[in-house]
């Protein structure tokens, strides 16, 4: 097999408080898939993407983006190559202008001019948002600026899109916009997420992460449609929602 | 919402006052504020001059005067300050409309009230006139340290955030039957201030965390950077 572009192996680790989040994780993304990562609530989804990109450092274990591990010296790299929307887009969007925010990214990389004029409009174009340029993303509706704070990372031209809760706080439409937008972007995508109906419709593939250690790993729709493992994970579907009814997509 | 120039204290126009180069009206701004202090007090009709000046280039930015005067009121208790003066100073006593004031005093509140008024209202000027963002460049090209003026953006990008979340739990406060009138009820306002200053605060790890995820390495782009 080529080489995956995440490699995640026996990844540990625990906060200086004591508190051990990750008991050695294990999981491969391979290039171009679309990959949904499940867990209740304190599973240890956050602190597994906070060490995608170097953000904390493995107690034990280690994690490699297509090839190259995250330590160090690498940094730089990594960090273009593993773009992370984190859940509140306020926290992602700090400049004065959407433009320059989008830009923030690939500047840091040591473009500028054209090419970075290139890279920030290609990125808003993906996300529908070029209009917007100019605009101080705070003045923004929440379903824009989640879509901004995903060109901010699409400008670094990542191999690998990690999405925190894309999802949230969002209204229906918005929503599906998203939805949308993800599915047109040719990138290998790693989305944590609740929303089980959205993991259905956009990843093929499923992981269950639950007290710091992948538990299930497999197709979407064969993981929510196994009842056992569903409830001993602490998930559930909305009601109303059934797979089976939808069909294997 | 969706509103391209949002800053409560900003007016939106295209007058040649709004189309200065933000630090020219920064460096203006200054140098008026010190003509304004140094001139002594007894100057009246220099005040006047003063205000004339500034009444032109009001008139010149089309910024509505009632925009101005209202937001005028920030100076109020300052103003109250100066109120005092003329009752509680030492000196000469003179009598003005039937009560007996400290003439030093006296001269000291007008003092106080001129030259704080042509301070508020020029700032005010500035900023109904300028973006933050301009006003962020002009501070830029004026070579004030970047950090000062990082950090100056990052108070104005988050000013809204936070008076949000004050007001959401002001709301939320409210909801559960808290009144600012009822002084046993004081003490939440305080913890509701040490919540507001955690919940800042970790903000503020979450976009640090999000700017070195973009390979922010300590040097942030240039506020001007279109």
């Amino acid at each position: 097999m080529s080489v995956p572009v995440l490699d995640v192996r026996g990844l540990a680790f625990a906060y200086p408080d004591g508190h051990q989040a990750l008991y050695g994780v294990d999981l491969r993304v391979e290039q171009g898939e679309r990959v949904a990562l499940l867990g209740p609530n304190g599973a240890g989804k956050t602190t597994l993407v906070l060490h995608l990109n170097g953000i904390l450092t493995p107690g034990r274990g280690e994690v490699t983006v297509s090839g190259l591990p995250v330590s160090g010296e690498h940094l730089r790299e990594i960090r273009r190559r593993v773009g992370i929307v984190f859940q509140d887009p306020d926290d992602q969007l700090f400049m004065g202008t959407v433009r320059a925010d989008v830009g923030f990214g690939p500047v840091n990389l040591g473009l500028a001019g054209a090419e970075l004029d290139r890279r920030v409009m290609h990125a808003l174009d993906l996300v529908g948002m070029a209009d917007y340029a100019d605009r101080p993303p705070h003045h923004l509706s929440f379903g824009q600026r989640r879509r901004v704070a995903v060109a901010t990372v699409l400008a670094m031209e990542p191999e690998i899109l990690v999405l925190d809760e894309p999802s949230s706080n969002l209204d229906p439409a918005s929503r599906r916009e998203l939805a949308d937008i993800v599915r047109s972007l040719d990138v290998t995508v790693l989305m944590v997420t609740h929303d089980l109906p959205y993991a259905l419709e956009l990843c093929p593939r499923s992981l269950i992460l639950h007290d710091g250690s992948v538990v299930a790993d497999g197709a979407t729709y064969d993981v929510l449609t196994d009842d056992a493992l569903m409830r001993a994970n602490r998930l559930e579907l909305p009601f109303g929602f059934d797979p089976r009814t939808i069909g294997t997509p | 919402m969706g509103a391209a120039h949002g800053h409560r204290l900003h007016y939106h126009g295209h007058s040649p006052v709004h189309r200065w180069p933000a630090h020219l009206k920064v460096l203006g701004l200054l140098g008026f504020m010190v003509v304004v202090v140094a001139t002594p007090k007894e100057w009246f009709a220099a005040f006047g001059v003063y205000l004339v000046v500034l009444g032109a280039v009001v008139a010149l930015s089309r910024v509505p005067p009632t925009y101005l005067l209202k937001r005028l009121v920030i100076e109020v208790p300052f103003l109250l300050f100066a109120l005092l003066l003329p009752f509680v100073a030492q000196g000469p006593q003179i009598e003005v409309l039937g009560l007996t004031v400290s003439e030093h005093g006296l001269l000291a509140a007008w003092g106080l009230l001129a030259k704080g008024t042509l301070g508020v209202l020029a700032s005010l000027t500035l900023a109904a006139t300028t973006e933050p963002h301009d006003l962020l460049a002009g501070l830029e090209r004026l070579r004030l340290p970047a950090q000062l003026v990082e950090i100056m953006a990052f108070m104005i990008r988050y000013l809204d955030v936070v008076t949000d979340e004050m007001q959401r739990m002001k709301v939320a406060r409210t909801s559960r039957g808290f009144s600012a009138r009822n002084p046993t009820h004081w003490p939440v306002v305080a913890r509701s201030a040490g919540a507001l200053f955690i919940r800042s605060y970790e903000r503020g790890e979450r976009v640090h965390l999000a700017m070195l995820s973009r390979g922010y390495d300590g040097r942030m782009p240039r506020q001007g950077h279109r």
